[in-house]
């Protein structure tokens, strides 16, 4: 899913919950189909403003999401986009090659290289990222006073509304060479500190800089799946002698179980994903061996170097390999009882 | 800063915790209210030293050494050079035009798409919402997008900045869940008197929907307001570009703003203060906005899965 569109939705809505609430799959069929005896021709009729009105959307996703999938062919071409003036033309006039893409890919170390990044990368945010937002739900969801957990709340979300250039040059200005960080130590004698453009802290920075601007975003599903708990749960275990840890191991973190664990198939299943634009953006200042990750090595051979076809079945092979985890993990899910992206 | 006056005296009953709940500790109200001082510092100490930097003037930052941490004076002769003319305030009309013309776009669109898919039992609506449904779940990748969007002859225009990216299948998802909520006696009553569907649509389920019509608008604007990678691949001409890319030259690649050089050399401007103050424009819009629809977010966010 390295596809430009994919990430403008995730600027939009924020990759984790904007996923976590989808619903996938067909919807349960609980409506029966109307009647057989309404004949196709006049429901067509009935509704024709329904579909109308549906038209604009279908044909935008037709034009941008489907035609490109037959787009994918140049992977098996060796593209030559001068060869035409047109994409479209240049398409049917490039020489086959068949799978040769694919070949070169096993033998690409530098496409190995991006996998690991990747792994690396998802495996850093899965253990220091993840757990974030259910421990500052739960933090925010102890105070009592409305206003309280109101401002925390408008305070904590704001960084998510920021873009990633803003976020990259507001931690360039902290943690920079020419950042605040550096200008004290200058002060106190110690040269040298730049956060950016160390390749071996990298991985983390990353993560911090995703901590810093959607870890306040991710409270509001956890929070909202508290403020689902009913009181008389807390009331009753309470009466019991349950002190306030132990009403949070039996009641509150039972109650989050279900959103972790869709949480939790998402993340997995966007493994391969890592922060595209995050990442291309800070690629040039620490170097493609510790930065590149699968999208951005398919902008790197295909967009940028012009080597269209090999950046194409490059994108393929992520995007097979990602569609085969999404439903890995929502079988993991259903297997470990829970509901995942879609029902069984 | 109201997130530092707890007001809670240990002990007493503010009248929202319950009876039962054991009565809180000093030191426990303590380190809860550090805590959370410090979280919420963590995002705004780096805001309010863009802020108070792009603010002052060059012989103050000469003076701390570079950022400004406590403000010394304010003077806004950082924007007015930016904002009279040239590269950035070009960059941000452009970047308000993009957010304004897409946000409204891709809104009514998305809102017939998802009232068209809204009614039980229409015809075909089961099928489309599986092809919609189903873009979720793959996306055809970086090169193929690029080359249809070139094949269409959209690169170099505006409209790539708009047209590949202007829906999103999950706040259609979300806004259909809302109609598919609104009281369906009203429709009916509204059918049964003669109107038509778009009106409907405009009279009744658009204003019973405002929270979550605020909400997705929200997200639609910050994601046009946001994006640059789009320009980046799609357009060439560097006076096309909008603010996020111009950010991205003349902070995270250090460039000098054009015309504006012989200013910096002179002293006149401090370099630094200028990246702080195209930060600002940048942060400005959507640190104002937001707080607004803050309280419609969890709507806008779950009503997808109750319903989908």
């Amino acid at each position: 899913m390295a596809q430009s569109t994919t990430h403008a939705r995730e600027a939009t809505t924020g990759r984790a919950p904007s996923e976590a609430a989808a619903p996938a799959g067909p919807p349960p069929r609980t409506k029966k189909k109307a009647p057989a005896r309404v004949p196709l021709r006049h429901r067509l009729r009935r509704d024709r403003v329904l579909l109308l009105m549906v038209l604009p959307a279908l044909l935008l996703l037709l034009v941008f999401n489907y035609v490109p999938l037959i787009g994918n062919v140049v992977a098996f071409q060796d593209y030559d986009p001068y060869i035409a003036d047109n994409a479209f033309q240049a398409m049917t006039q490039s020489p086959w090659v068949g799978v040769e893409h694919f070949r070169h890919m096993v033998e690409d170390r530098l496409f190995w290289q991006a996998v690991r990044n990747t792994f690396a990368i998802f495996a850093i945010q899965l253990t220091l990222f993840f757990p974030l937002p259910i421990a500052l739900a739960l933090f925010i969801n102890s105070f009592v006073r409305p206003r309280v957990r109101a401002v925390a709340q408008a305070i904590l979300y704001l960084p998510h509304f920021f873009s990633w250039v803003l976020v990259i040059t507001v931690f360039q200005q902290m943690f920079g060479g020419a950042g605040l960080v550096a200008q004290v130590l200058r002060d106190h004698g110690h040269e040298g500190f730049d956060l950016m453009t160390d390749p071996g802290l990298f991985k983390f920075l990353v993560t911090f800089e995703m901590v810093w601007k959607d870890a306040g975003w991710g409270v509001i599903v956890f929070l909202a799946a508290l403020a689902a708990v009913s009181p008389d749960l807390y009331e009753a275990s309470a009466m019991d002698g349950a002190n306030r840890w132990r009403r949070m191991w039996h009641i509150q973190l039972p109650a989050l179980r279900p959103v972790v664990a869709l949480l939790l198939v998402l993340q997995v299943g966007n493994a391969l994903t890592v922060g595209f634009e995050q990442i291309l953006l800070q690629r040039a200042a620490v170097g493609a061996t510790a930065s590149e990750v699968l999208d951005t090595y398919v902008w790197n051979t295909g967009l940028d170097n012009g080597n269209f076809g090999y950046g194409a079945a490059i994108g393929i092979v992520k995007g097979v390999f990602g569609l085969l985890m999404v439903l890995g993990a929502n079988k993991a899910a259903h297997l470990m009882g829970e509901q995942g992206v879609y029902k069984r | 800063m109201s997130v530092l006056n707890f007001g809670i005296k240990p002990g007493s009953r503010s009248g929202l915790r319950p009876v039962w709940e054991e009565p809180p500790t000093r030191a426990g109200l303590a380190t809860k209210g550090v805590t959370l001082t410090l979280v919420c510092l963590a995002v705004l100490f780096p805001v309010w030293v863009v802020v108070v930097t792009s603010l002052s003037s060059v012989r103050t930052i000469t003076q701390t050494g570079g950022l400004v941490v406590i403000p010394r004076g304010v003077t806004f002769v950082h924007y007015q050079e930016l904002l009279g003319g040239g590269q950035v305030s070009r960059a941000a009309l452009v970047s308000v035009g993009v957010t304004v013309i897409g946000t409204l776009f891709s809104m009514v669109v998305s809102v017939l798409c998802a009232y068209g898919l809204s009614r039980p039992g229409s015809v075909l609506h089961r099928p489309i919402l599986l092809v919609i449904v189903a873009t979720m779940f793959f996306g055809a990748g970086l090169i193929p997008t690029y080359l249809v969007v070139q094949g269409l002859g959209l690169t170099d225009t505006y409209l790539s900045l708009i047209l590949p990216s202007a829906l999103n299948v999950f706040n259609i998802l979300v806004l259909r869940a809302f109609f598919m909520g609104t009281a369906q006696e009203l429709v009916e009553s509204a059918r049964i008197d003669g109107a038509g569907d778009l009106r409907i649509l405009w009279k009744i389920v658009m204003p019973l929907s405002r929270a979550v019509i605020a909400v997705i608008t929200l997200f639609y604007a910050v994601g046009y307001w946001s994006a640059w990678f789009n320009a980046s691949i799609y357009l060439s001409d560097p006076d096309m570009m909008p603010l996020q890319n111009v950010m991205q030259q003349l902070v995270i690649k250090q460039q000098k703003p054009t015309g504006l050089s012989q200013a910096i050399n002179t002293g006149h401007l401090s370099p630094l203060a200028i990246q702080m103050a195209v930060m600002v424009l940048a942060l400005l819009p959507v640190a104002v906005l937001s707080p607004f629809v803050q309280r419609h977010f969890k709507q806008g966010m779950l009503t997808g899965a109750v319903k989908g």
